[in-house]
């Protein structure tokens, strides 16, 4: 086995700590407000109709979209509470990642403690009723001790769905064992992918196995059965909390979007805030969505965007300025909307191209995107998830009138092989990537300019502006990279080498 | 009303939704002391009858005393707690062990332990169940068990007033007899006042000092066992054909033996 997998293992305690952590709080709080709710609507059946109405529909959610629609929410609760209680906290990471696992865990244990209780033989209410019982009392000693079986197999699926969706959390900035999993699919480190989807479910199978145990020991009233059990739930979560409560908090926090490049450049900076003395963590795969209200509102320090991208999504804009220009707009922009320091260019774009197999593109006399809109009709193109919504894509096909005859959206990370194999004729690149050279693609020129500069801007949140001692770390990184040096990070980076070691690389090709 | 009366039942009516009435002016007076058997099939309003005694149910008309006092008057749980309940289908809790299921209402009243524990012996010896049974579960005693479980559960408390639902209809004939005629001296010995629903003739005959017999709500015949025996409505004289023909071929079979 290569590096790769004690690189794995080195991170485990961090990740399977934080997801313990959020996968118990979202637990707790689903089961805190599963119970009650779910005995108040045992006798109201137009409450319980709309509870479990309610619970399914949230179940209908996918966990991605449902974590990540917690982030705004919560932003715009974090900002109403900062301006009237004064109270700040942080709407990412840990607490829309908890609010948003506890809601998925509902469905469950709200349905099976209601049917578990409606499921009661008649026989035995009428007779604890007939015996003297107060309705309370019936509930207590009665329905709830013979409903026990089916509100823990509730309890178990509950449990086993959170862990499960709390490696989702990963890109709403909650570190978790889906860290592993984004990170992985971004890097293709299948060791990273496999590590952590084994270790999500080896964590949920042996959870449900304790809870299966306790409620075994409580059915067979067995008190040293439930206690053996219960210390195994206990112990099992202390020694996965332990080395995350352990480990120093506090420090300053680097922001990096779900691919490579992103994660490169962060272990970079982390590289150099330490060398300067700063003890810095990271938050990788923050989607880009999140992550640039994540730097204004002081959720992470810092992180590297692209003009472009801010550019089109922040400014609306979507004609194409020279390169300077689109920086300096773009500059000037975050600085007065959203107080956030542009300490400017690393040095390369990575900008969106379009991409195909040098072969084709010469047998067809493909050179430049004009060249490619008469001959689209025939030919596919593939984009990421991003590419067919992006205003980029609409300047593009505005520009140069182009139809293809399908697009598909794939991976990122599929696309180049794809390209490469010919299974599609065009793809959506960047122009930093290693890969375009590796699966022996050209670039296509833009003689319309219709694509926006991307020019990689190191972005500083607004409570750090004044912070000289991070600013100096950080500073020397401006105007260092130039866009060959970035495509080897990304070429090797895409070849099995961590984040982290490319970063190493990358920190002594570019000195200090 | 007599003065003696344990419970008294006057003119009730029990309407449903539907305005189908499950009893209609029913009037039957229960002396202290007496085991008084209602008879009547399903759906003759029986069970209903016995519920609105400790307020399961409440009546739509007239009124239902306890010991002089107005049943409507009294709080529903201390009012059950007082009075033993032996149910048509057991309704032991599973969950619970026999000690737990006999101790039930007194725990309910706040006993202690220990008097707990000596009144669960107390009562398996009355049953006549072995005190091991104790820490079993109902679903390892046979029906008969369960039922001298059920009895023993219905006295735990002490109460004067024990209600049955078809106690013993689930049990096969032998175990059946035994287990009335066990009870019957234990109401005896224990100077209960007894009310038990049946469909069977035959074990009202043998257990009750009065019976009452209902059909479609109301109160048809009404006496002492002896009174069944030539009564003139003929839903009763229906009822009373089977014993009387078990008791004629009975009667010459040991006529033949004796001869």
């Amino acid at each position: 086995m290569d590096g790769r997998f004690a690189d794995a293992l080195g991170r485990l305690p961090d990740y399977l700590g934080n997801h313990v952590l959020v996968s118990v709080a979202a637990l707790a709080l689903g089961l805190a407000l599963s119970f009650p709710l779910a005995l108040a609507a045992l006798g109201r059946p137009t409450l319980r109709a709309l509870l479990l109405a309610g619970t399914s529909v949230v179940q209908t959610v996918p966990g991605l979209a449902l974590l990540a629609l917690f982030y705004p929410l919560l932003l715009a609760v974090a900002a109403f509470s900062e301006r009237v209680l004064g109270l700040s906290f942080s709407a990412l990471g840990f607490l829309p990642a908890v609010l948003a696992l506890a809601l998925y865990s509902m469905l469950p244990v709200v349905r099976n403690t209601i049917t578990g209780i409606l499921g009661v033989d008649g026989a035995a209410k009428q007779a604890a009723i007939g015996v003297g019982m107060t309705e309370g009392q019936a509930l207590r000693m009665v329905e709830l001790p013979l409903a026990m079986p089916v509100i823990m197999a509730g309890v178990r699926t509950a449990a086993v769905w959170v862990i499960g969706t709390a490696t989702l959390s990963t890109p709403i900035g909650q570190t978790s064992l889906g860290n592993y999993i984004f990170a992985g699919l971004q890097t293709q480190n299948w060791v990273f992918v496999l590590f952590g989807c084994v270790a999500a479910a080896v964590l949920a199978l042996l959870i449900d196995q304790l809870l299966a145990q306790i409620e075994r020991g409580y059915t067979a009233r067995s008190r040293a059965r439930m206690a053996a059990a219960a210390a195994g739930l206990l112990i099992t979560l202390l020694a996965a909390l332990l080395p995350t409560t352990m480990r120093a908090g506090g420090g300053y926090a680097i922001g990096a979007k779900p691919f490579g490049e992103q994660y490169i450049l962060a272990a970079l900076m982390q590289d150099r805030l330490r060398a300067g003395g700063l003890a810095a963590g990271r938050r990788d795969g923050l989607g880009s969505a999140v992550i640039l209200d994540a730097l204004a509102a002081g959720d992470i320090d810092a992180y590297v965007d692209y003009s472009g991208t801010i550019w089109a999504n922040q400014l609306k804009r979507t004609d194409v300025l020279p390169r300077a220009e689109v920086l300096k707009a773009v500059t000037d922009w975050l600085k007065a909307e959203r107080g956030i320091v542009t300490l400017g260019g690393l040095g390369f774009e990575n900008a969106y191209a379009l991409a195909m197999k040098r072969e084709r593109a010469l047998a067809l006399g493909v050179k430049s995107i004009a060249d490619l809109a008469r001959h689209a009709p025939t030919l596919s193109i593939a984009g990421d998830y991003e590419f067919f919504s992006r205003p980029e894509w609409k300047a593009i096909r505005d520009a140069y009138g182009l139809s293809f005859d399908r697009e598909r959206q794939m991976q990122a990370e599929l696309m180049y092989p794809a390209a490469g194999a010919g299974e599609v004729d065009v793809i959506s690149a960047y122009t930093s990537d290693g890969r375009i050279a590796e699966f022996g693609l050209v670039v296509l020129d833009d003689p319309r300019q219709a694509i926006p500069p991307y020019d990689a801007i190191l972005l500083v949140s607004p409570k750090r502006a004044d912070n000289q001692a991070f600013l100096a770390a950080l500073r020397p990184l401006v105007g260092a990279i130039d866009v060959e040096t970035m495509r080897e990070a990304n070429r090797r980076a895409s070849t099995g080498a961590t984040p982290e070691a490319v970063a190493r690389w990358l920190d002594e090709k570019i000195g200090r | 009303m007599t003065q003696d009366a344990a419970i008294a039942v006057e003119n009730v009516s029990k309407r449903f939704g539907d305005g189908r009435a499950a009893l209609d002016e029913v009037s039957l007076t229960i002396r202290k002391g007496e085991l008084v058997a209602v008879v009547g099939p399903s759906g003759s309003g029986k069970t209903t009858l016995l519920r609105l005694i400790n307020r399961l149910a409440d009546p739509s008309a007239g009124t239902v005393s306890i010991g002089g006092a107005d049943a409507a008057c009294l709080d529903p749980v201390t009012l059950r707690r007082s009075i033993g309940y032996v149910f048509q289908e057991v309704g032991l809790f599973p969950h619970m062990t026999v000690a737990e299921n006999i101790a039930i209402t007194p725990r309910l009243l706040g006993w202690d332990k220990a008097r707990m524990a000596a009144r669960v012996d107390e009562l398996l010896g009355l049953v006549r169940l072995d005190k091991g049974y104790g820490a079993r579960f109902p679903h390892q005693l046979s029906g008969g068990e369960r039922q001298r479980v059920g009895v023993a559960r219905a006295l735990a408390a002490g109460p004067d007033t024990v209600l049955m639902d078809e106690p013993f209809a689930a049990l096969d004939p032998l175990t059946r007899d035994a287990l009335g005629q066990d009870y019957r001296a234990l109401h005896d010995k224990l100077g209960l006042t007894t009310l038990m629903i049946t469909h069977d003739m035959v074990e009202a005959l043998g257990l009750a000092d009065r019976i009452a017999v209902l059909l479609d709500g109301t109160v048809v015949a009404e006496g002492a066992p002896a009174a069944m025996i030539d009564h003139a409505h003929p839903y009763v004289r229906e009822l009373m054909q089977a014993p009387r023909n078990i008791a004629r071929r009975v009667e010459g079979l040991l006529a033949g033996k004796e001869r």
